[in-house]
Parts: C-alpha cells; structure tokens; sequence
C-alpha cells in the first residue's frame, strides 16, 4: 500500500531500472477471505447482490458461503518483489486482465504473490510513456491456482510538475 | 438443441447512480488502492488530470456487475478483460454494455464469448473489453 508524499522528488520510473526484476515474483502472502471485507467491498461497487451481502442466501447458494466479486481479488495483499521499490501513486492504470478458476468465498485462507512480467517504452499519444505489467496469482491453501489477472500500469513520460 | 445466449444479443445497458466521491473514498478504503489521484484533487491537479479520478477498477467492477446479473448463479465468470481507454469523473453515470459474440457447446455448458463496455455521457467510451463465461446447457 503506498502513501502519498508530497515533498518527494518524482521516483525514477525508467524501463532500464525495472528491467533487472522481470519475471521475479515476491513470495506468497496469507490472505484471510472476510466476511466483512466482502460487503464492505460490495458496497462500495453499489452491488446489492446477496450472494456478497446475505450470508443466509449465500448458505442456501451452490457456494454455501458469501461469495467474493469478480474483482475482489484487488483487495488482497500480494507482497512486494524483493528489491524493488516501485510507488504507485500517479500511475494511470492501463489494462486489466483476469482468469478465474474456482471461485473465491469468505472463509477461505489464499496465498497471493505478483510477479514483473513486462516492461514496455513505448511512444504514445501524449508523449513517451512506460507501460509496466504484473501478474497476480491467489492459490488455496492446498496450492490450487484459484484466479490469475495481469495488470498493465501506465507511466506518462512527461510529468506536468 | 437451443441455447440461452445466442450471437448478436446484447447485455445491458445498465447505468450506474452518478459517480461520487464519497465512493471513490469508499472504493478506496475497501480495496485498499490509496493512489491519491482518486482522492486528492490537489494531487491529481499535480500530475496532469485536472482532478480526481474514478479508480479504473471501480469501472471494472460495474461492467463485472452487470456480467454477473446475466450470467445468473448457476453459471461462471472464466475470464474478463478490459482496457482503460478514458476516465470516470465524480458526477458521471457509467453505463455498461455488452455483446455476443460466440457462443458453443462443451459437455454439459454453454460457453458464451462477449466483448463489453463501459460509457459515460454522450457515448465517451472508458472501458473496452472481453469476457468469457458458461451457463449449464440445458438438454
């Protein structure tokens, strides 16, 4: 989780320097599945589906307990690349790509981790821009792939500072 | 045998209540992505968007919303994918969209291939993407 400073000098974002961390995952993290964190999340995405909010619902469901939206996953703490400093906050986020396996419910304890799968310069409309891609693994406690996504991060050449 | 979706069916449009900022607080703090350009105007001033901006993801969950209502609970989401070609706004109405673009048979389901977007007022496209998803075949 980053935090915004706003006396930092603009971190060095070039291609050349994230290149030496292409395919290196950080190592699994647990993540607790939440009951609450479900509806908290399911709120705040304006859903009123009860397979996320109504547990009792959720009960007599084929998933016999709350179920986690198809981009909950956002939620879970992936770790961080050992050696890699990499601040989010002013980054435009590009792409997203998810596959899903079995479906993710509350109760659950998932093992998550990302991985540096591409860094890519690139000329864009406005201007050079470095597109920065990371996969995102949650397996079960068994070691079960549960759901893979890909993440495309944008960094615009020229900050307007 | 018949199938329940079929190619050329939309999905939608379903809109969204306007954007708020309270939301993108909310999304926030539940997703736990604090990038301040979705929160400090300030901020997002600094950095060249004129504001704040709704997260990507907020926009994603919308079009994985009106994914899962169509679908229904008997059926999977298998994949979804979207680029983020423009951004959401506090005040915008987003509405999502979709298509079918393939749909075929395999042992007992029926899986349904669809792209899908996301719009704010006057057709501005923010979302562009695709999805895969099975319902059980009815024989």
């Amino acid at each position: 989780m980053s935090v915004y400073r706003g006396d930092e000098e603009e971190m060095d974002m070039g291609a050349d320097r994230l290149r030496p961390f292409l395919g290196k995952s950080s190592d699994p993290v647990r993540n607790e599945v939440e009951k609450r964190a479900i509806r908290k999340f399911a709120r705040a995405i304006g859903s009123n589906n009860p397979l996320y909010l109504d547990e009792e619902y959720a009960q007599r469901s084929r998933y016999g307990r709350l179920l986690a939206p198809p981009t909950f996953s956002r939620t879970f703490d992936y770790g961080s690349i050992p050696g890699l400093d990499f601040p989010r906050d002013g980054l435009l986020h590009g792409e997203q790509a998810y596959e899903y396996f079995r479906p993710i419910l509350a109760g659950d304890t998932v093992y998550c981790s990302m991985e540096l799968t591409d860094v890519v310069e690139k000329q864009g409309r406005s201007g050079a821009m470095t597109l920065v891609v990371f996969t995102y693994r949650v397996l079960s406690e068994g070691g079960e792939l549960l759901e893979r996504s890909r993440s495309t991060l944008i960094r615009r050449g020229q900050g307007e500072e | 045998m018949g199938t329940r979706f079929a190619r050329g069916e939309t999905i939608g449009p379903v809109s969204m209540p306007p954007v708020t900022r309270i939301q993108l607080v909310q999304y926030a703090d539940a997703s736990g992505d604090f990038n301040p350009i979705h929160t400090v105007d300030q901020f997002a001033q600094a950095v060249g968007l004129g504001g704040v901006i709704a997260h990507g993801m907020l926009t994603m969950a919308f079009v994985g919303e009106m994914l899962t209502q169509v679908i229904g609970e008997a059926g999977d989401l298998l994949q979804f994918s979207v680029r983020f070609t423009d951004m959401v706004r506090p005040g915008d109405v987003v509405t999502c969209q979709g298509r079918i673009e393939r749909v075929e048979i395999r042992d007992a389901w029926e899986i349904a291939e669809c792209d899908v977007s996301a719009a704010v007022a006057s057709d501005r496209t923010v979302v562009q993407g695709k999805a895969v998803f099975r319902v059980p075949h009815a024989t």
